[in-house]
């Protein structure tokens, strides 16, 4: 056992500088005085840039924001409602709804990105932020579906029929009753959509039209002419952001990683 | 509980789904059994073209590159992955060293990927390193091939697997492998027998999570890869964007659902009889 848990430490410890060096090496050239990845000095250069020079990507970044907002929001009303329907009532054709409602998680993103570039085109909507919008949306329904049926299944159903009981209107039982109770689930629910749509890049890729840029597709533009000093700088905010909001929001890993 | 609330509740999630999700698949599914027109949309008259190009050699050649790109990705994935999960599961800390695995799973994709062409990239870290210490006079050419295509993947995969199999491990009741040693059995007869058995609906999430991914790649192949290392994602993108060729990109996407689709129910099926079994 002893020597087991050693060579299972070496794994981990392996795993870990395999995750953060090649971040480390990032966090260390934006503050690179030269444009290349070699090293000649320390400054401040390339974040004075990121922050007052580069109009277009905070343009990308807003789009970005403004997105990841409307379609966690539209994810989240659609996917709470659903995931109620689905676990706590009998109808037709609920066993079919659930299990396409999960397709989406299943099949890999260029397909989703591209069946919806097709169905734009023969619908005649022009690709722009509305078209980002719906892809986005699309593709959280089924992360906070799973995320809010995981709550239900924790919750006790005799609250509601007391709620029935007492004379409750059905509006009452679920304004007043369910969704305060699956609260925690829901926000977890709004948190992971956001954190998808703000991450997506090969959806949204196929259904953006010109001028409707997001962060991830500006950053796509920005590599394909390879090593830019801005994108280092760029990236250790992200970084800070993302480890900031991670312990942040520690205590919801239970509903997003155990359920 | 009155019975017409749950299609009440459920109506919008079933007509967004509908509109955006079941429509366009069937879309695919039309539009690949279409002639393709020459000004890049399609024609209305019934037509194999697109499938009969699929067993044109190039096509099956970069098929060939998908599956085994994805197969090497998944495994490569698994085996770092089973005892880094084996060591958290089995941690003190277990909390803390999650939150340590889940944070880079947190930055953005696109800069996960750019932080190895920064290392790896003709003029990245590497090379300028190997040129000043004069280990080298030239740049020396670590990307675009099909191992950059795999490393990189299964930089941007791993915690899909290790939070599968952390899950499974830490539920996993280690006193049977304790009980096994009693009866004589070695260690290793022990992790064969009792612990990978024990564990399997993880293996098998964890192959399933970094291998489907994987089959669809797109951005990793199209950023690092070279021509010798184009996968069925970057053929897809390139009928659509380039040549316009609609019936061909349908095809192809609906061959690799299909190959997604079996995968996962072959996936559930084993899944459930396991616990038939266990039962």
């Amino acid at each position: 056992m002893k020597e087991k848990k050693k060579i299972s430490f070496v794994f981990f410890i392996f795993t870990l500088l395999f995750f953060y060096l090649p971040l480390l090496v990032l966090v260390i050239y934006s503050f690179n005085e030269g444009k290349t990845m070699k090293w000649t000095g320390f400054s401040f250069h390339w974040y004075e840039e990121l922050f007052t020079r580069s109009k277009e990507l905070w343009n990308a970044f807003e789009n970005s924001i403004i997105i990841a907002l409307l379609s966690s929001l539209a994810s989240t009303v659609i996917g709470t409602l659903g995931a109620i329907g689905i676990y706590w009532y009998r109808f037709r054709h609920k066993k079919l709804i659930q299990t396409v409602s999960y397709l989406p998680l299943m099949l890999p993103d260029i397909i989703i990105g591209i069946s919806l570039l097709i169905f734009f085109a023969g619908i005649g909507l022009n690709l722009s932020l509305t078209t980002i919008f719906i892809a986005h949306t699309t593709f959280n329904i089924p992360y906070v579906l799973f995320i809010l049926i995981a709550r239900l299944q924790e919750f006790d159903y005799s609250v509601i029929e007391a709620s029935y009981d007492l004379g409750a209107k059905e509006k009452d039982t679920l304004l007043k009753i369910i969704l305060p109770i699956i609260k925690p689930g829901i926000i977890a629910g709004f948190l992971m959509a956001m954190t998808l749509s703000l991450d997506d890049f090969v959806i949204t890729f196929f259904v953006s039209g010109p001028g409707s840029s997001t962060l991830p597709l500006h950053i796509f533009s920005m590599i394909r002419f390879g090593v830019s000093p801005v994108i280092n700088a760029l990236a250790v905010i992200l970084i800070a952001a993302t480890a900031f909001l991670a312990l942040l929001s520690k205590n919801m890993q239970k509903y997003i990683y155990q359920s | 509980m009155k019975k017409n609330y749950g299609t009440i509740y459920s109506l919008p999630l079933s007509v967004w789904l509908a509109f955006f999700f079941i429509g366009p698949t069937l879309i695919i599914f039309l539009y690949s059994f279409l002639k393709k027109s020459p000004f890049g949309g399609v024609e209305r008259s019934f037509s194999l073209d697109a499938f009969a190009f699929l067993f044109n050699p190039t096509v099956l050649q970069i098929a060939w590159m998908t599956l085994y790109i994805s197969i090497a990705v998944a495994v490569i994935t698994l085996f770092l992955a089973l005892p880094t999960a084996y060591f958290m599961a089995k941690s003190r800390y277990k909390d803390s060293l999650l939150l340590f695995i889940i944070i880079p799973f947190w930055v953005n994709f696109l800069i996960r990927i750019y932080a190895w062409i920064a290392i790896l990239g003709n003029n990245g870290f590497i090379n300028n390193f190997l040129i000043q210490t004069g280990l080298v006079s030239d740049n020396f050419q670590f990307l675009y091939n099909p191992y950059a295509v795999v490393l990189i993947t299964v930089y941007t995969y791993l915690p899909y697997a290790i939070l599968p199999l952390y899950s499974t491990i830490e539920k996993f009741d280690f006193g049977l492998l304790e009980a096994s040693k009693d009866l004589g059995a070695t260690h290793f007869q022990g992790l064969k027998k009792i612990f990978i058995p024990g564990i399997k609906s993880g293996i098998y999430t964890a192959f399933l999570f970094t291998f489907i991914p994987a089959l669809g790649s797109y951005a990793v192949p199209q950023l690092v890869g070279g021509t010798s290392s184009m996968m069925l994602g970057n053929v897809i993108a390139r009928e659509i964007i380039i040549t316009r060729n609609f019936p061909l990109a349908s095809a192809i996407s609906l061959i690799l659902s299909l190959l997604t689709i079996i995968g996962i129910l072959v996936f559930m099926k084993k899944n459930e009889n396991e616990k038939k079994a266990v039962k």
